[in-house]
């Protein structure tokens, strides 16, 4: 049968909100994302009847939608989440991805997977316990990763009475953690994850509160205008080079779009050779464009035959990145073997591009709770955050990490296991 | 300059996601292998492939893990994709480990959980070092966990206490000899996703996804189509109904769902309204236990 159907459903959302969801179980966690998703009718009923039997059968009072994320057996036995769990739900707005990320510290790394792609990060917090040490933490690593957006959700009003002044001395005392760390755009919600207030419709309980309500917040956050259009960013994934006599001549640079737009005509300099050509014509998907911007996957054909391959660098001639071999870097951590030492030797993967690097210097060690730095640190062992000074053999085509999420990241990799042991935002090049 | 122009729908964006992990791997691995079996997702897989590297032909083979317990409109679908895009197709036969007595017929019939030697046998056999599934982590909890690059050791187990951190686009290429990757490049799309870009893409598939009348008897509460691999039982009466597959696996375990939908646009309509997810109607596999996904892909599965 062939497909014949033009445009469908007028359901279909518009675009697509990423976001990692922190804080831990006791919080109302699980809670609130089972309810947003069974609003949104993304919990199917054989999902449901499937936790409503184990429930049953653990012996629990009530239906645990924890069980909904808590995919892993283990997970199931202890009663935590390990690991992110990703799931997914539709408004007639918007396309939802949640990574749901485990709050205990000894899964760090694992809630850093999950915050690294988000656009927006939801912090959870019970009102009658206020700020605690992991709210920090996951304020700080969020703050760390630049997730564009933050949310706190001060949850169980329904058990303060919904009282504004616990909810006044709550948001005082996060904004004031908040103050020391670099947070674009923080929006905080008194909720009751359980009776549903401020979820989707306004809660009479809390008059006093003027603001969006979550989901209302999460539909209209504006996440396009955090790409960066300016600063041309398009590292080069391969070339395209079809091995048939028809198409002898064709050769494209394929890759996706970090930063800044390019059209046909634009003049761009290839890094690290320097080279300056102009764009003869781009395509997506075997289709000539007229634009490309982020996070298109495209390939672009030069006008000029020049030396082009994987690990390079398309960009424009003025504001080009850093071509850097000394790298200062915020790293987090995330092996439990082997902690990081100054002196040794780590492959680095950063867009496209892999190279080995020594890491020459640790500056300090940082206290995520108190944000206090032990320069007298002398490795970083799993789960701590240090500022690390690497050099490279081989140059890196770079930008700060809070001017550009992708030309600012980078991973460290550990070749003897070939483990992801550290995640580098770069804070410094030369 | 406006910024709205600038936005790109969510379609789009999976499809940007997607491409972008489909050249990573043609880059950094010596052997990729796609897993083809002519069910939607790996149309859709093989469709992204496509548009990843045109005009020049897919850098790499196709493989399906034949059971043996097919439908013969998917073997058709499944030919001549590969007939259009000149890729090799690799067909490793159950029914040839069978005969081999490396595997075994399990006594009811179901022939799921022995594709998995088999598709390890393969593996080994064609030193394949990424391999790419259709799965999407909207299709069950297990698979919810699971990251986009699945690293396998060298006996191609999932350990899912101690996965690799995946920041950014930022994927981890590095293995030895004999381990592998799974790599799955529809990770963050949903089934009716799946179904809005065939929609959009003009998509053929397979006929028996869409609503037709056919031979089918209740079994367990899911309606299963009467075939060669899947004979009539005793107490059992057939019954003719209009009915379509929301999945397509091993004919064996396989069931239909009751629908009306015979065109791309019902159909999407019936998915956005369904209640039931498409593993949870259709899958007989998946009812043996609460964690059979995650077991089976500890042991190898994808």
């Amino acid at each position: 049968m062939m497909a014949t159907c033009q445009e469908t459903s007028p359901q279909r959302p518009v675009d697509l909100l990423r976001f990692a969801t922190a804080g831990s179980v006791d919080d109302g966690k699980s809670t609130l994302i089972g309810r947003l998703l069974y609003d949104a009718k993304a919990i199917f009923a054989d999902q449901l009847a499937a936790v409503e039997a184990t429930s049953r059968s653990r012996g629990d009072d009530y239906t645990n939608l924890a069980l909904l994320t808590d995919g892993l057996r283990a997970e199931r036995e202890q009663g935590i989440t390990i690991d992110v769990a990703y799931r997914y739900f539709a408004t007639p707005q918007r396309k939802f991805i949640v990574a749901d990320t485990p709050g205990h510290v000894q899964y760090t790394r694992n809630m850093v997977t999950g915050a690294s792609t988000a656009d927006l990060a939801l912090i959870l917090l019970d009102a009658r316990k206020g700020v605690l040490e992991q709210s920090r933490r996951h304020a700080f690593l969020c703050s760390l990763l630049r997730v564009p957006h933050m949310v706190l959700c001060v949850n169980k009003m329904d058990l303060v009475d919904y009282s504004q002044e616990v909810f006044d001395r709550v948001v005082g005392d996060f904004s004031a953690f908040v103050a020391e760390l670099d947070v674009p755009s923080l929006v905080m919600i008194p909720i009751s994850a359980l009776h549903g207030d401020n979820l989707v419709d306004q809660s009479g309980n809390m008059p006093w509160y003027e603001g969006p309500t979550l989901l209302h917040h999460l539909e209209h956050v504006a996440v396009a205008s955090d790409h960066n259009l300016v600063d041309v960013r398009f590292p080069v994934q391969c070339v395209i080079r079809p091995q048939s006599t028809s198409a002898s001549d064709y050769r494209g640079y394929a890759g996706q779009i970090a930063s800044g737009i390019l059209k046909a005509g634009d003049e761009v300099m290839v890094l690290p050779s320097g080279f300056t050509t102009t764009i003869k014509r781009i395509e997506a998907g075997g289709s000539e464009v007229p634009e490309a911007y982020p996070p298109m996957s495209v390939t672009i054909h030069l006008t000029d035959e020049i030396d082009v391959g994987r690990g390079d660098m398309i960009c424009r001639p003025d504001g080009a990145p850093i071509v850097a071999h000394n790298i200062e870097a915020m790293i987090c951590w995330m092996d439990e073997y082997r902690p990081l030492k100054v002196g040794a030797r780590y492959a680095i993967k950063h867009t496209t591009r892999s190279v080995r690097a020594v890491a020459s210097d640790l500056r300090y060690c940082l206290n995520v709770n108190t944000l206090h730095r032990d320069a007298s640190a002398i490795q970083l062992s799993l789960n701590e955050i240090g500022r690390v000074r690497l050099r490279t053999a081989a140059p890196l085509l770079a930008d700060e990490y809070r001017c550009n999420r992708t030309t600012g990241g980078f991973i460290v990799i550990d070749e003897g296991t070939n483990r992801t042991v550290g995640a580098g935002m770069i804070i410094g090049l030369s | 300059m406006s910024r709205m122009l600038y936005r790109v729908s969510h379609l789009d964006a999976l499809e940007a996601e997607s491409v972008f992990i489909l050249r990573e791997v043609a880059a950094e691995f010596e052997r990729p292998v796609l897993l083809f079996s002519g069910g939607k997702d790996s149309i859709v897989m093989l469709k992204l492939a496509e548009k990843a590297f045109t005009p020049a032909r897919i850098p790499f083979p196709v493989m399906h893990v034949d059971t043996g317990h097919n439908f013969p409109e998917v073997l058709a679908c499944r030919d001549r994709r590969v007939r259009e895009l000149n890729v090799r197709l690799i067909v490793a036969s159950v029914q040839d480990a069978i005969d081999a007595e490396m595997v075994r017929e399990p006594a009811d019939g179901m022939r799921n959980r022995i594709q998995t030697p088999v598709l390890l046998d393969a593996i080994g056999k064609h030193r394949f070092d990424a391999l790419f599934g259709g799965a999407r982590r909207d299709e069950e909890k297990a698979r919810a966990k699971e990251r986009v690059f699945s690293f396998r050791d060298d006996f191609g187990q999932w350990d899912p206490r101690n996965q690799r951190p995946e920041l950014w686009a930022l994927y981890n290429a590095r293995i030895d000899p004999g381990e592998s990757i799974r790599v799955f490049p529809l990770s963050n799309w949903t089934e009716l996703d799946v179904w809005h870009y065939i929609a959009r893409e003009h998509i053929e598939l397979p006929s028996i996804y869409f609503a037709h009348d056919r031979k089918v008897v209740e079994r367990d509460g899911m309606l299963y189509a009467i075939n060669d691999f899947l004979p009539i039982r005793g107490g059992e009466t057939p019954f003719v109904e209009r009915v379509r597959y929301r999945t397509v696996g091993d004919a064996s375990c396989t069931a239909t769902v009751r629908s009306d939908a015979d065109s791309i646009t019902k159909v999407i309509d019936e998915v956005a309204a369904t209640r039931i997810t498409e593993r949870g109607a259709t899958r007989g596999d998946d009812r043996v236990s609460e964690a059979s996904m995650e077991d089976r892909k500890r042991e190898g599965y994808f």
